[in-house]
């Protein structure tokens, strides 16, 4: 078999494989439920129902949603620059280390204390993805292996801090940061309903990504290095400065989910702040297409399937761990139907 | 000096070929899929899966070698739907990869979920027993640090030696290599460089889910989540470091293993009890990405290493 390019897809080849990779994934739940013994639509009835039910599940579904915004962007950003960021995790703990150790050990009042958190959580989440980029544009190292390796040595370095200089005196011997004063917290956006300010910042970002990629200079050497690294070269692009400068954009977001767990819901960074929301940023931005508004939408399916599963696995008997499994058998048919909207598969 | 002591005691070595064996597994797993000229970052997760597989098969009844077997058929299963997504469809490979990791991984925990609903403390199977080696095990010093190992370890370093023989001494293996480099030339000698990738993946990812269950099979007894802690992703710092060749991968990774029982012992001196135990423990990540900068200038990386081919375009 080989694959032929598509002239006119059509509509309903646009729209019905991505549907169709979705309906797939949905076959997939199904028979992952019958497996464990539970009637498949009475699972996905409570899955539904457990991420947009009610008025708590939903803003349960949103806060959920928005360090995946955070992640999903930073990823997008890299990956459009054909920059394979997969330390969004690393990122984020740098953010939220930064976030408390400014918010807990300065003494600012929170009108002052709140940007200089974000701002220097931003700053640190850029430049732990400079390393590996300046390593990859200098020496040529590859940028996949070590920001994966760097996951796991600032989850190391966090946990070190928490358990020496940043741990919570009245903590019961947790390894835990004490927790940011009241003022220096991300109000909600509306009082008395448990949705904080991050995701309005995140849906801030997503604009302001999206004005970058359409409206500025940068946006276009970034699509253009994306595309062709030799070309942009050769068109007089400073390919290495992008690089630097897509870094920083893709580490700052990625530390913004950080700075947001920690000042809009959590109040304090332990070990556990983030399950994986660095590497299922990735499937976030993959859904979307890399495209930063999308970003939003697929970063709240992505998180409603998450709480919605956490909620079913409570009534029936079926492992949480579905939602993981739905969320990679969703990132791998919906990267093969993207591709069969502009290729078909021929004989010979 | 403590350092000395560590290293000319028989247990420091013994340990040094344990903390390799998965490595050496899983690396030239990884090797024969980048020789062919496919980046595999199924690796971590389906290492993951191995570790499970092999143990819920002994668990349930089955023999050790019967489980190995299980072990390596559930890795070639995941790197059949890898190589099928990035071969025939020629599908990112560093998304692919990463999505595979996905599936393997909460793959392994629903169904040890599913098996096992009820338990707390994972349960435990008799693993794979030391092996002395007839009078080889019997000679001071070399015997019980290097020849009174499980089967498996001397399986890891028995694959490489078949993985060096047959890419460099049979027409397969000639053929494997060439569609990693120049596939069209493979195309032109009438052999297809998609059953080679595609063959390459699943065997290659077969070894890999061997090497994760060398960890529930040989080094414990019992499965536990996050055990193979990014091992999959030291393995691919290993094959850069190798230079692609597996004699070099395997010395990479009896080196890494030294350090990495260099450290554990280091923790238990009096010295190393002032160091917080994490800077330890971030010993062999840090080792590897110094391992990927020394060699980023030296190596020569596969030519069509993730380049998908397509038929009739040339």
């Amino acid at each position: 078999m080989r694959l032929e390019p598509v002239a006119d897809p059509g509509l309903v080849r646009l729209i019905g494989l991505p549907v169709l990779a979705l309906a797939a994934t949905v076959g997939v739940a199904s028979v992952l439920a019958m497996l464990a013994g539970a009637n498949p639509l009475a699972v996905l009835g409570l899955i539904v129902q457990g991420a947009a039910g009610s008025k708590f599940a939903a803003l349960e579904t949103l806060n959920r949603a928005t360090p995946l915004i955070f992640t999903g962007l930073a990823v997008a950003v890299a990956f459009r620059a054909k920059l394979w960021n997969i330390g969004a995790e690393a990122q984020l703990y740098a953010g939220a280390l930064m976030t408390v150790v400014i918010g807990t050990q300065l003494g600012l009042p929170g009108m002052l204390a709140l940007p200089l958190m974000a701002g220097a959580a931003i700053l640190t989440g850029g430049l732990v993805l400079l390393g590996p980029v300046l390593l990859k544009v200098r020496l040529g190292v590859d940028e996949v292996v070590t920001t994966l390796l760097f996951n796991f040595i600032m989850l190391l370095f966090v946990s070190m801090l928490l358990e020496g200089v940043l741990k919570d005196p009245m903590g019961m011997g947790w390894p835990k940061s004490p927790a940011l004063p009241r003022d220096a917290r991300l109000p909600r956006i509306v009082e008395g309903l448990r949705l904080h300010w991050g995701f309005g910042l995140a849906l801030i970002s997503a604009v302001l990504v999206w004005v970058i990629q359409v409206k500025t200079t940068l946006g276009y050497e970034i699509r253009a290095v994306g595309q062709n690294p030799q070309a942009a070269r050769f068109a007089g692009i400073p390919v290495g400065r992008v690089m630097v400068k897509t870094a920083l954009l893709s580490g700052g977001l990625a530390a913004m989910a950080g700075f947001s767990e920690v000042a809009g819901l959590k109040g304090s960074l332990t070990l556990d702040l983030s399950p994986g929301f660095g590497y299922t940023g990735i499937v976030v931005a993959m859904l979307a297409l890399l495209h930063p508004l999308g970003v939003v939408l697929s970063a709240i399916f992505v998180a409603g399937v998450f709480v919605g599963a956490n909620s079913m696995s409570r009534a029936a008997e079926v492992p949480t761990y579905i939602a993981d499994i739905s969320v990679a058998t969703a990132l791998l048919f919906m990267v093969l139907a993207i591709l069969l909207t502009r290729f078909r598969v021929v004989r010979g | 000096m403590e350092i000395f002591e560590i290293l000319l005691s028989a247990s420091f070595w013994a340990a040094v070929l344990r903390i390799a064996s998965p490595l050496i597994l899983a690396t030239m797993g990884e090797l024969i899929c980048e020789r062919a000229g496919v980046l595999n970052l199924g690796i971590e997760g389906i290492m993951v899966f191995g570790a499970f597989a092999g143990w819920i098969a002994v668990y349930a009844g089955l023999g050790l070698w019967p489980g190995v077997l299980v072990a390596f058929a559930s890795g070639a299963m995941f790197g059949l739907v890898h190589a099928t997504l990035t071969v025939p469809f020629g599908l990112s490979q560093h998304v692919v990869g990463l999505g595979i990791t996905l599936l393997a991984t909460s793959s392994a925990y629903y169904a040890y979920r599913l098996a096992l609903p009820q338990v707390t403390s994972p349960p435990r199977i008799t693993p794979f027993q030391p092996l002395n080696i007839p009078v080889l095990s019997d000679i001071p010093f070399l015997g019980p640090a290097l020849f009174s190992q499980t089967a498996l370890t001397y399986l890891a370093f028995a694959s490489v030696a078949v993985v060096a023989l047959v890419l460099f001494r049979t027409p397969l293996g000639l053929a494997l290599r060439a569609a990693g480099e120049n596939p069209a030339a493979v195309e032109a000698q009438g052999l297809s460089v998609t059953a080679l990738r595609m063959g390459a993946v699943m065997v290659g990812s077969g070894l890999m889910a061997v090497g994760g269950a060398f960890l529930t099979m040989s080094a414990f007894d019992s499965f536990f989540f996050e055990m193979v802690n990014g091992r999959g992703w030291i393995c691919i710092a290993l094959v850069v470091f190798g230079a692609w060749m597996p004699g070099k991968a395997l010395l990479g990774a009896l080196l890494f293993a030294g350090f990495d029982a260099l450290q554990i012992r280091m923790q238990q001196t009096p010295m190393g009890a002032h160091v917080p135990y994490q800077v330890f423990l971030m010993v062999p990540y840090v080792l590897s990405i110094l391992a990927l900068v020394l060699m980023s200038r030296r190596v020569e990386v596969p030519a069509a290493l993730m380049v998908p081919y397509n038929r009739g375009e040339r």
